[in-house]
């Protein structure tokens, strides 16, 4: 048995939950507030603000604490695009790649609908990486006011060319946000930005707190009614105990990082030369090398995701899926689509820090079984509908 | 067909301002449409069946046409649209074609071995 779902939310930490259950005490009042117990919990706040600000490489007040790393992404795309585009001149434009989260595509889409901003949406190859050269093109279009690039891919672990595009972006005076959610506190923060968006239960920090980062000189402008909290970008009482729990399990997981990251490298590296060994049809996604030390992601031929993840589980393992059966929407992940990659019997397993490299065999063990049943349900439930004539079916 | 060729298409409906291609870089190309392509030898019913029935039934029967003879599909589950090409770029076979029906698609491919 084994939780396999660290890219949707990694444990928490164990020097969260001190953190957390001792700022539970001390850290509860209002830090606004001019009082004792509201000048404590500033102090936290603040002592918090600059451990994160540290690990990110940013000044501290450049960082405010966001509700989640949605609305951090969404407070930066709207609030850069207000900021710098004109009234006089018309709607500007965004470029932002294919397989960014769906947090900063929505933004964009909401843009395009009441603003009339143009969205250039750029392509990947079929690892997912972001195209770099047609990405460049994209910022150079005149009134660019926005780049959204993510340093690394939520479901398939690709790393994203950061560094080329960040000095594309630079060349055309245009602000690059890049969202670190998939990679913070499993890789360094790439250079070259000008804003960042985080979450912190994706590292083994508390639910319910992102991070947006706006780097001095970038314009930004507050898209919501404001108040004075959180540099004036956030409004709301941030939650002080739970920011003191992500800046406690952020520095833990950059001291820890050199432990750890050999250790998923190595079992990642493992799942990816056994499935295709041991799951006929089945094919691996992502680089190979430039990647996230901890997710990956696999197709399995004619197996429905949904059935796939709910036989895993019974089995003990949980994972997630991008296969449209899986996903609210019905529709399949745009990541895999965008990669022009299988996304029926798609599984993606994220390793969380404490993993046990017998659970990764356990895991190995079972899936080859677990699929070829499934593949024998859907089969049969393929075959013979009343419309068509009795077809031969050959193994 | 290039990127640059295909990407001033009119934007989507609903999403004003918004070009984004159907199908990633890392997709087969698509063809260029009004190639002259012989009628498919056989065609398959998926309407109304979600991946990866399509899929299943294209894999089952492409045998039955000959190498060189097309295989038609027509599905209306969003993710066919991917995992038609995908199926064929695995497999190689040949996609010769999408085309958008007033519910779903159909997709021809050709048996190339």
């Amino acid at each position: 048995m084994a939780y396999f779902d660290a890219a949707s939310a990694e444990p928490l930490h164990p020097s969260a939950r001190d953190a957390l259950l001792a700022a539970l005490d001390d850290g509860w009042a209002d830090p606004a507030r001019l009082h004792r117990e509201g000048r404590r919990a500033h102090l936290l706040l603040e002592q918090a603000r600059e451990a994160i600000a540290a690990e990110l490489g940013c000044r501290p007040d450049e960082l405010s604490v966001t509700s989640s790393g949605t609305q951090a992404v969404h407070l930066a795309v709207l609030g850069t695009v207000q900021a710098r585009q004109s009234a006089a001149r018309g709607p500007g434009h965004l470029a932002a790649s294919a397989v960014e989260h769906s947090s900063v595509l929505s933004a964009a889409d909401w843009l395009a609908r009441t603003t009339g901003t143009a969205v250039t949406i750029t392509g990947v190859d079929g690892l997912g990486r972001a195209d770099e050269a047609e990405f460049a093109v994209a910022v150079k279009r005149e009134r660019t006011l926005l780049a959204c690039l993510q340093s690394a891919n939520h479901e398939v672990g690709t790393l994203q060319p950061v560094t080329g595009v960040a000095a594309a972006c630079q060349a055309a005076g245009v602000p690059l946000l890049v969202d670190i959610a998939a990679s913070a506190g499993w890789l360094p923060v790439p250079d070259g930005w000008s804003l960042l968006t985080a979450s912190a239960r994706k590292w083994g920090g508390p639910a319910g707190v992102g991070l947006l980062v706006v780097r001095k000189g970038t314009r930004w402008r507050q898209p919501f009614p404001a108040d004075d909290r959180e540099q004036r970008r956030v409004p709301g009482f941030p939650n002080v105990p739970e920011v003191l729990a992500t800046a406690a399990s952020l520095t833990a997981t950059g001291r820890e990082r050199g432990r750890d990251d050999a250790a998923l490298r190595a079992l990642v590296a493992r799942i990816r030369a056994e499935v295709p060994r041991t799951v006929p049809d089945s094919v691996v996604h992502g680089d190979p090398d430039a990647r996230l030390p901890h997710i990956v992601t696999f197709s399995c031929l004619y197996v429905d995701g949904e059935t796939l993840v709910t036989e895993l589980d019974r089995a003990g393992f949980s994972v997630s899926s991008g296969s449209a059966c899986v996903a609210d929407t019905r529709q399949p992940s745009h990541v895999l689509a965008a990669m022009g990659a299988l996304t029926h019997g798609n599984v993606r397993v994220s390793l969380p820090r404490d993993v046990r490299a017998e659970s990764v065999t356990e895991f190995l063990d079972v899936l080859p079984p677990i699929v070829a049943k499934v593949r024998e349900t859907v089969r049969a439930a393929s075959v013979s509908p009343p419309t068509e004539p009795p077809q031969e079916v050959t193994a | 067909m290039s990127r640059q060729q295909r990407s001033p298409q009119p934007a989507q409906p609903g999403q004003p301002g918004v070009r984004r291609s159907t199908l990633g870089r890392g997709a087969p190309p698509l063809p260029v449409i009004g190639q002259p392509v012989p009628p498919p030898t056989l065609t398959l019913d998926a309407l109304g069946k979600k991946c990866p029935i399509p899929i299943i039934m294209l894999s089952e029967r492409i045998g039955d046409i000959g190498v060189g003879q097309t295989i038609e599909v027509l599905a209306d589950d969003p993710a066919a649209k991917t995992d038609l090409p995908a199926w064929c770029a695995l497999k190689s076979q040949e996609f010769i074609r999408a085309t958008a029906l007033p519910a779903g698609w159909s997709f021809v491919v050709r048996r190339s071995y």
